[in-house]
């Protein structure tokens, strides 16, 4: 079974780079991956998390909006019974929001630099389920810079 | 890269490990000359210096007004109003998609009375502006005729720049409205009507946004040359005189740390424009040829690891461009990966320019690096390698149609998924990041994001809506409606509407209500 990752621009930010490129890392490391294109809704996500059968949503926010946005999309999973669904954020995000996404239940954080095969691997033991070690957010990483 | 063998720039042009006289043409025509490889002006710098012009804007019209007197106030020679996403896309800081968005990425304007107080006390017959506003530029470019009306500022005074640039939202910057065709006719009205109106107003800024997410230097400059064609097209077939509008174009470029292919860049692209004003579009006058560009320094170039990096990196790139002769720079401040810029890290990009204006001899004559056989062979190279992307370009029936069908946006994910690909397996190097990086991430002091931005506009609106006259709001939209399915030009209808206090989602949504709105092609 193929790993399926359902990559969410969210929000009104129309930077799409990352995403696209997270995208295209994940299709060639065997993965499925779903993009929504710019401007998704947020209960949109969450319905094709849902009706996508994903494995864990990537959540692209470069604007800003991150905690207001990943608030609801919590929201609107909880309300789907879909919370279980891992999810991992990658955008601007300032070291002082980190915490309060985490206790939303944002697994994992990536900034600019982070490195693909970093990002790759860390969505690949999040589908398998494997929570055992903490993934890390983002700057916490030594010597990755975010 | 030079353990793989040839050196090359990063649009692929190789670099020879000497240069000289054999490399070079001959001397291109001195400043001022057509086809402006040396610059578009005589005397350049020594005329007049480049407009200092940093991007600004956050949370609501009274912390914006603060930062641009700051601004100001530190010897900053131009405006640059940096708008947030609801105001970019035609939503009202009260509607339910504006979430977490209202004062994020720049100011909330969402009507007249916003505007008014952004500019409070700042005299905007000496100050030209220059606003980032895409789709809803028609209503931003009325506001701030209105503004500047209300100074008593006469109108063939009013100076400043919309973006009104919707084909690289298209292709690279997303922040799109209208489908690509309406969005075509409504910025040539903008176009025709600062002809008409505005003598001082450029009612649009070719930008080349390509860059930024993920095109290498040619491609930037082709693409957006490309539009620029698109563009010149669009108003000739609404029957305009090239002598009268082309003056008015201006563009707007990325810069990054590649140096000398920067230069070599800029140069290019002025000597392709030229050549096609004249030879393609039958332009006579020098000033219907000249490429007049403004420009960004930073951008996807600067990084998160150690920020203070940057300033090294914005202050290379702003070298590169006053080198080359452009316009106005805008100088990212160094904590760009990581939020809005603080008052202290605005201040130090500023000065950047002000060091390089001051204590550098940039300013003190025309093309500086002029002559220099690789800049004179990098620049004939950099013109070939952009000439090829436009040729593809074409060959795709035109940038409206390249981006109609996705080809541009593909052909730029692309190149951002080599690039990464490249970081990743350090064959691209970035300093800090995959060579002489150090062990712990650091984060510098943030601009703490507006608290009170989003409740705050919402009261505000409730009241606006509440004072202003319901009747004359809702004839003036009728007239947008109006004017949208004919013919006329959107702008008198939009001008009176804004004055009503409309808002710019109410005008937003008249034209949706005609228009209809884009739907992406979405490929990775």
């Amino acid at each position: 079974m193929k790993i399926r990752v359902l990559i969410a621009k969210a929000g009104l930010d129309g930077h799409d780079r990352g995403a696209k490129v997270i995208a295209a890392a994940l299709r060639d490391a065997g993965m499925e991956v779903v993009y929504t294109g710019l401007r998704a809704k947020v209960g949109a996500v969450a319905e094709a998390a849902v009706q996508e059968d994903v494995d864990v949503i990537g959540l692209s926010i470069l604007s800003g909006a991150h905690l207001a946005i990943c608030e609801r999309l919590m929201e609107e999973l909880r309300a789907r019974g879909a919370e279980g669904i891992p999810v991992v954020v990658g955008g601007i995000v300032p070291a002082a929001d980190r915490a309060r996404l985490r206790e939303l239940g944002v697994l994992a954080v990536f900034g600019p630099e982070s490195p693909l095969p970093e990002v790759v691997r860390a969505v690949r033991a999040l589908a398998e389920g494997d929570r055992s070690r903490e993934i890390p957010m983002a700057d916490e990483q030594q010597g990755v810079g975010a | 890269m030079s353990d793989r063998g040839q050196a090359r720039t990063r649009s692929g042009v190789p670099i020879k490990p000497v240069y000289g006289p054999g490399d070079v043409r001959g001397a291109p025509p001195p400043p001022g000359e057509f086809p402006f490889t040396r610059g578009i002006h005589r005397d350049m710098y020594l005329g007049k210096p480049w407009t200092m012009r940093q991007y600004a804007g956050f949370g609501t019209p009274e912390e914006t007004n603060q930062r641009f007197r700051y601004l100001l106030e530190q010897g900053q020679t131009g405006l640059s109003l940096a708008l947030d996403l609801p105001t970019q896309l035609g939503l009202d800081a009260d509607d339910e998609q504006a979430l977490g968005e209202v004062g994020k990425v720049g100011v909330s304007i969402c009507s007249l009375r916003d505007l008014e107080t952004v500019f409070q006390g700042i005299p905007l017959d000496r100050i030209s502006t220059s606003m980032t506003i895409n789709a809803t530029a028609a209503a931003l470019l009325a506001m701030y005729e209105a503004v500047a009306t209300g100074q008593q500022v006469p109108r063939n005074r009013v100076s400043g720049t919309v973006q009104n640039d919707l084909l690289k939202e298209f292709g690279a910057r997303g922040a799109w409205l209208f489908p690509i065709q309406p969005s075509m006719r409504l910025c040539v009205d903008i176009i025709q009507d600062c002809v008409d109106r505005l003598p001082r107003f450029n009612p649009i800024s070719i930008a080349s946004h390509y860059r930024d997410a993920g095109a290498n230097p040619a491609e930037e400059m082709a693409y957006t040359l490309s539009s620029g064609i698109a563009y010149v097209e669009a108003c000739l077939a609404r029957g305009m005189d090239v002598e009268a509008f082309a003056p008015r174009l201006s563009f707007f470029f990325y810069t990054y740390t590649n140096f000398f292919e920067e230069v070599a860049k800029y140069r290019a692209g002025r000597r392709i424009w030229a050549r096609l004003m004249k030879e393609r579009f039958g332009a006579k006058s020098p000033a219907a040829q000249m490429l007049r560009a403004a420009c960004v320094c930073g951008g996807h170039s600067l990084t998160r690891a150690e920020p203070l990096n940057n300033i090294a990196r914005v202050t290379l790139e702003a070298f590169a461009v006053t080198c080359s002769g452009l316009q106005s720079v805008f100088t990212a401040a160094y904590d760009e990966a990581f939020a809005i810029p603080t008052e202290q890290s605005a201040r130090t990009s500023l000065r950047v320019q002000q060091i390089l204006a001051e204590e550098t001899e940039v300013a003190k004559t025309v093309d500086p690096l002029g002559g220099s056989y690789f800049v004179e062979a990098l620049t004939d190279e950099m013109e070939a390698a952009i000439q090829r992307v436009m040729d593809e370009v074409a060959a795709q029936g035109g940038m409206v149609r390249a981006l109609e069908r996705g080809w541009v946006q593909q052909a730029i994910s692309r190149r951002a998924y080599e690039w990464e690909q490249a970081v990743a397996s350090g064959e691209q190097k970035v300093v800090g990041v995959n060579v002489a990086r150090g062990d712990a991430p650091e984060e510098p002091e943030l601009q703490a994001a507006s608290q009170e931005a989003a409740e705050r506009k919402v009261r505000e609106l409730k009241a606006l809506r509440a004072a202003r006259s319901g009747e004359s709001v809702r004839r003036a939209l009728d007239g947008v409606r109006r004017a949208a399915a004919g013919g006329e030009n959107l702008m008198p209808p939009i001008r009176e509407a804004v004055q009503a206090y409309a808002t710019v989602g109410e005008v937003a949504r008249a034209m949706e209500d005609v228009f209809g709105r884009y739907s992406p092609p979405t490929r990775f």
